[in-house]
C-alpha cells in the first residue's frame, strides 16, 4: 500500500505476523501511521543512558512525587494534631486552614510538577504531524446522507399530507405549552409592592424594640427605626418598612415636596431607608452637611431638600412618612407612606 | 492476535476488546495530535477549575442546608451566638467552624469559582484575538459564549447561598433589576420570589438552579464543546510544517497526556494554597441578611462588577409615563448585557459577512496581522474594563482620597471616550508591529555590529534571516509566523547549559557522543521537506 502523499507514510505491512517482527518504536510508528499520524520527529533527551543528566532528571521527578507523599502526610496530620476550634481565645486554630492549604497544596503540585517534569525532562520529545480531514464530507457522503433523509421523509408522506402537517404543528404547540403550564404554580399576584407596615398611630421602634420619643435623638443624630408591630423585625417586614428618623441640626430646614408640609415632627424628618434606585438601605448620613449616600451604587440624598437625589443613579426621593407624636409621647407614624417605596417598576405611577 | 507472549498488559486490553471492539478507537484516540501552545492552557484552566468546582461543591453540599427556617445561632463562633438568623447562614457558618476542614473546602470552591469564570474570559480573548473563531468553529464559539454566560449566573447563584449580608445585598439588587423590566416585572419577581421581597423560596431555589440545573447544563455544554474540539481538531499557529490540512504537535498518550494531567493538578494545587492561605467571603464578619443594613465598600464577585459599574455610572433617567414607569436600570443591567452578549454571541458571523471570507480555517492568526479585529477588540476591552473599575469605584476613591463624586464623572466620561481611543491605538500598534516584521524580514535582525567600511562609511551589519536576493534583501515572505528579532533567538547565545543551580559536567566522551547525536539530528531534519505556512514560496529557491 503506497502513498502518494507528499508525508513520508512508511508502507504498512498488513499483516499481524510482519508487525510483530519490527521493533517497538516502529511498530507504533507504523500503528499511528494507520491513522494519518506521522511522527516526523522523536529524540530521546538522553540519547546515553545513564548520564549524570539524565539521573539528574529522574531525581527531580522522583522528588516531585516524594513532596506528594509528604504533603498527604502532612494534611492528615495536621487534620488529626492542629486545634482547628474557633473558642473566642486562643489564636491556635488560627493555623488549621492555611496549614491544610498548604499540606494539600504540597500533595497536589507535587504530583502535578511531577508530570510534567516526567514529560518534559525524560520522555522523548517528539513532533507528530496529524493529517486535517475536516471541511466538508466526500460529495458521495453527502449525497448518501441526503437521499437517506429524503427518502425517510418521503415515507412519511408529510410533503402531500397538509391536514398531517398542521395538525403535527397543532401537536407541537400543544406539547409547548403543556411544558410551560405547570410552571403556573410559581406565578403569584405582585402583592404588597405598595404598601408597608406603616399604619396610623403605628410606633417607631429601634432593632432593640425601643420606643422613640423626641428626646432620644440628639440634634443632628439619626436611627434606624422600624414598625412596632410584632412581626416588625422579620426581614420580610424590615424589606420594605424600614425608616430613618433624623433629627435636624439647629438651623437647618426642610423645603418640603408639596402636599407633605405635615409629615415631619418639629426638627423631626423620617425617610424610607430603602433607596429609590437598586433598593438597598441608604445608610451613610452626613450630618454636616444633611446628605444621604446609599453605600450600594453611591446615589446620594439631600436631606435638606427633603431626600431628593443629588448625585448618582437614584432617580427619586426617597418616599417620607409622616410622623408624629402620641398622647403617650412616642412617635407614631400618620399613615403609609404616600406612594411605593423602593426601586421602581412598571405599574409604578 | 498470534498467540505469542502476551504482557499482562495486553492481556487486559484483549479481555476489553473481546468484548468491546476497541482497538480502533483506542488507537485513534490515544495518538490524536495536539498543538502546543501556552495560550491553549486557558481552557484548560477552566476545564480544570470546573473540576475543582464539582469536587469541592459536592463536599459542600453535604454540610449546606438552604433552608430559609429562622434559627438562633448556637454554634462555636461566639461573636454571633444567640443571633437570629436563616438556617442557610446557620450551616454556612457551621461548615466554616464546626466541619473539620470544611472552611478550607469553602475557600478552595470560592477561589475556584473565580478563577472559572476569569479562565473562561481569557480563553474567549485569545480565541477572538487570533480568529479561532472563524469557519468551522462558530458552533464552537457559541458554546463559549453561552459557557460563559451561564458561569456567571452560576457563579451569582452560588455566592447567594449564604444568605450573608453581602450576598443578601447581592439578591435586594437582583430583585431590583427584575423588577424594573417592563410590564412583566414584578409578576417575573412574585415569580422567582415567591412573594415579595425576600421571600423563604429564593435561597431554596438558587440553590437547587447552583446545583443540579445549571452544572448539569454546564457539564453537558463542556462536553459538546471539548467534543467538537476533537472532532474538529485543534486549531494552531503557523509555522514551519504547519498548514490548513495537518495539525502538528504531540500525541494525546503519553505526552500531551502527562502534561496536561500534571497540569490539572497544578492548577488545583494554585487553587488549594489560595484557599488556605488567603480568605475569601469571610461571611462571619458580615452578619446574617438584614434588610436595613449594608456595609461599606461591599463589592460583588469580580465577575459581576461590570454590571455594577454599569449601574452606577447609568444617569436616573427614568421614564414616567401614561401611569406607568420604565426604571432607569433597565438599561445598565438588562439592555447593555443583553446587546453585549448578543454582539459577543453574534461576532462570527458579523466578522464572515464584514470579510467575505466564507474559507474554513485551521490556522491562528497573530492579532497584528487582523487589525480591525483586533482594535474592536481593544475597544470592547476599554468599554469592559472602564465598568469593571467603575464597579470598585467607592473602594478606588476611598484608598486613593479621590471624590467619589469625581469617580463616577472619570467613569461615565471614561466609558465614551476611552473605546474609541483604544479602537485608535491599538490599530496603530498593530501596524507598526506588520511593518516592523516585514522590514526584518527584507533587511536583517540587526546584529549590534557596526562596521566601519573601506570608503570610511559606518553601517551595521544585520543578519538576513534566509537566503537574499542580489541587492542583500530577504527573499522569506511573511506567513503569519513570529520573526525572530533577537541574534539569540537565531542562537547566537550557544547551547543552553543543563543544571540548577550548578551547570552539569557530564565526561568528555558523553558530550562528544552528545555533540555528535545532536549534529545528526540537526541533518536529519535539514534533509526533511517542509511545507511553510501561507504562500509557498518560489519553487526554485
Amino acid at each position: 500500500m503506497s502513498h502518494d502523499s507528499g508525508t513520508s507514510q512508511p508502507r504498512l505491512p498488513l499483516d499481524p505476523e510482519d508487525l510483530d517482527r519490527l521493533p517497538l518504536e516502529e511498530r507504533a510508528r507504523v500503528a499511528s501511521a494507520v491513522d494519518g499520524v506521522h511522527i516526523v520527529r522523536r529524540r530521546d533527551r538522553f540519547p546515553i543512558p545513564g548520564t549524570k543528566a539524565e539521573r539528574r532528571a529522574e531525581r527531580a521527578v522522583a522528588a516531585c512525587l516524594v513532596l506528594t507523599f509528604v504533603g498527604a502526610v502532612g494534611f492528615t496530620v495536621a487534620y488529626l494534631v492542629v486545634p482547628w476550634r474557633y473558642n473566642g481565645q486562643d489564636q491556635a486554630y488560627t493555623w488549621f486552614t492555611p496549614l491544610l492549604g498548604i499540606a494539600m497544596a504540597l500533595a497536589l503540585l507535587g504530583i502535578g510538577f511531577g508530570a510534567v517534569l516526567w514529560a518534559k525532562l525524560l520522555m522523548p520529545e517528539e513532533e507528530t504531524v496529524q493529517d486535517r480531514h475536516g471541511g466538508r464530507s466526500p460529495e458521495l457522503e453527502r449525497r448518501t446522507a441526503a437521499a437517506v433523509l429524503v427518502d425517510g421523509l418521503a415515507m412519511t408522506g408529510i410533503a402531500r399530507r397538509s391536514l398531517l402537517q398542521k395538525t403535527l404543528g397543532l401537536s407541537a404547540l400543544a406539547l409547548g405549552v403543556l411544558a410551560v403550564i405547570p410552571f403556573g404554580g410559581l406565578i403569584k399576584k405582585p402583592r404588597g409592592l405598595v404598601q408597608t407596615a406603616w399604619r396610623d398611630g403605628v410606633r417607631l421602634m429601634t432593632s432593640d424594640r425601643r420606643l422613640i420619643r423626641p428626646g432620644d435623638l440628639q440634634a443632628g443624630g439619626i436611627a434606624t427605626v422600624f414598625p412596632a408591630v410584632p412581626d416588625g423585625l422579620t426581614t420580610q417586614v424590615m424589606a420594605d418598612s424600614v425608616v430613618l428618623l433624623i433629627r435636624l441640626r439647629p438651623g437647618q430646614t426642610v423645603r418640603a415636596r408639596p402636599g407633605q408640609e405635615d409629615f415631619g415632627w418639629q426638627d423631626y424628618v423620617a425617610y424610607s431607608k430603602i433607596c429609590t434606585h437598586a433598593g438597598c438601605p441608604a445608610s451613610l448620613y452626613e450630618q454636616q452637611t444633611g446628605r444621604l449616600l446609599c453605600p450600594c451604587h453611591q446615589s446620594q440624598f439631600d436631606l435638606l431638600q427633603d431626600a431628593r437625589p443629588v448625585f448618582g443613579p437614584a432617580p427619586r426621593p426617597l418616599p417620607k412618612l409622616a410622623i408624629t407624636v402620641d398622647d403617650e409621647g412616642y412617635f407614631v407614624a400618620k399613615r403609609d407612606f404616600p406612594e411605593p417605596i423602593g426601586p421602581s417598576f412598571w405599574e409604578r405611577r | 492476535m498470534s498467540a505469542t507472549t502476551e504482557t499482562r498488559a495486553e492481556k487486559a486490553a484483549n479481555w476489553f476488546d473481546d468484548r468491546l471492539t476497541i482497538a480502533p478507537v483506542v488507537r485513534r484516540t490515544l495518538g490524536k495530535v495536539f498543538p502546543d501552545h501556552w495560550t491553549f492552557m486557558m481552557g484548560e484552566i477552566a476545564l480544570y477549575s470546573f473540576i475543582i468546582l464539582i469536587l469541592t461543591g459536592t463536599y459542600l453540599s453535604f454540610f449546606f442546608d438552604p433552608s430559609m427556617t429562622e434559627v438562633h445561632y448556637n454554634g462555636s463562633y461566639s461573636p454571633l451566638r444567640g443571633i437570629a438568623m436563616s438556617r442557610a447562614y446557620d450551616s454556612t457558618l457551621d461548615t466554616s467552624f464546626d466541619v473539620r476542614g470544611g472552611l478550607v473546602m469553602r475557600q478552595i470552591h470560592h477561589w475556584s469559582a473565580l478563577l472559572f469564570v476569569a479562565a473562561m474570559t481569557v480563553h474567549m480573548l485569545r480565541a477572538f484575538f487570533t480568529g479561532a473563531f472563524r469557519k468551522p468553529r462558530e458552533l464552537n464559539w457559541l458554546l463559549g459564549v453561552g459557557l460563559l454566560t451561564l458561569g456567571i449566573v452560576e457563579g451569582f447563584a452560588g455566592y447567594s447561598l449564604p444568605d450573608d449580608l453581602l450576598s443578601g445585598t447581592g439578591l435586594r439588587i437582583a430583585h431590583a433589576i427584575v423588577l424594573s423590566i417592563p410590564v412583566v416585572g414584578s409578576w417575573v419577581a412574585f415569580a422567582l420570589f415567591g412573594s415579595d421581597f425576600p421571600g423563604t423560596d429564593i435561597i431554596p431555589r438558587l440553590y437547587i438552579v447552583h446545583v443540579l440545573l445549571i452544572p448539569g447544563i454546564i457539564l453537558a455544554l463542556i462536553a459538546v464543546h471539548v467534543g467538537l474540539v476533537v472532532v474538529q481538531m485543534h486549531t494552531q499557529f503557523p509555522g514551519p510544517g504547519r498548514t490548513e490540512r495537518n495539525v502538528v504537535g504531540e500525541r494525546l498518550y503519553p505526552l500531551y497526556t502527562a502534561k496536561a494531567g500534571g497540569f490539572f493538578f497544578l492548577v488545583f494545587g494554585v487553587m488549594a494554597l489560595l484557599g488556605g492561605l488567603v480568605q475569601i467571603n469571610p461571611v462571619w464578619l458580615y452578619g446574617p441578611y438584614n434588610p436595613a443594613q449594608v456595609s461599606t465598600g461591599a463589592q460583588p464577585d469580580w465577575y459581576m462588577g461590570f454590571l455594577e459599574g454599569a449601574m452606577r455610572l447609568f444617569p436616573p433617567w427614568e421614564i414616567r409615563a401614561f401611569n406607568h414607569t420604565v426604571s432607569s436600570i433597565l438599561w445598565p443591567t438588562v439592555v447593555l448585557p443583553g446587546i453585549l452578549f448578543t454582539l459577543l454571541a453574534l461576532y462570527p458571523f458579523l466578522e464572515a459577512r464584514m470579510t467575505g471570507d466564507r474559507a474554513s480555517h485551521n490556522l491562528l492568526q497573530r492579532p497584528r496581522d487582523v487589525p480591525v479585529r483586533t482594535s474592536l477588540g481593544a475597544m470592547a476591552l476599554a468599554f469592559y474594563l472602564v465598568l469593571l473599575i467603575a464597579g470598585g469605584d467607592d473602594v478606588i476613591a476611598n484608598k486613593f482620597d479621590i471624590s467619589i463624586n469625581a469617580m463616577v464623572w472619570m467613569g461615565r466620561i471614561g466609558l465614551i471616550v476611552l473605546p474609541p481611543l483604544a479602537y485608535a491605538a491599538t490599530y496603530r500598534l498593530c501596524l507598526g508591529l506588520e511593518r516592523h516584521d516585514r522590514e526584518v524580514l527584507e533587511h536583517g535582525v540587526e546584529t549590534g555590529i557596526v562596521k566601519r567600511l573601506p570608503s570610511g562609511e559606518f553601517i551595521e551589519v544585520h543578519q538576513p534571516l534566509g537566503l537574499v536576493d542580489e541587492h542583500g534583501h530577504g527573499v522569506l515572505e511573511y506567513a503569519g509566523s513570529p520573526v525572530p528579532k533577537k541574534m539569540n533567538r537565531l542562537t547566537a547565545a550557544g547551547r543552553r547549559a543543563g543544571g540548577f543551580l550548578w551547570p552539569v559536567r557530564e565526561s568528555a566522551e558523553v558530550r562528544e557522543l552528545q555533540e555528535r547525536s545532536e549534529t545528526e539530528q540537526a541533518l536529519a531534519e535539514g534533509v526533511d521537506e517542509r511545507e511553510l505556512a501561507g504562500r509557498p514560496k518560489d519553487p526554485e529557491l
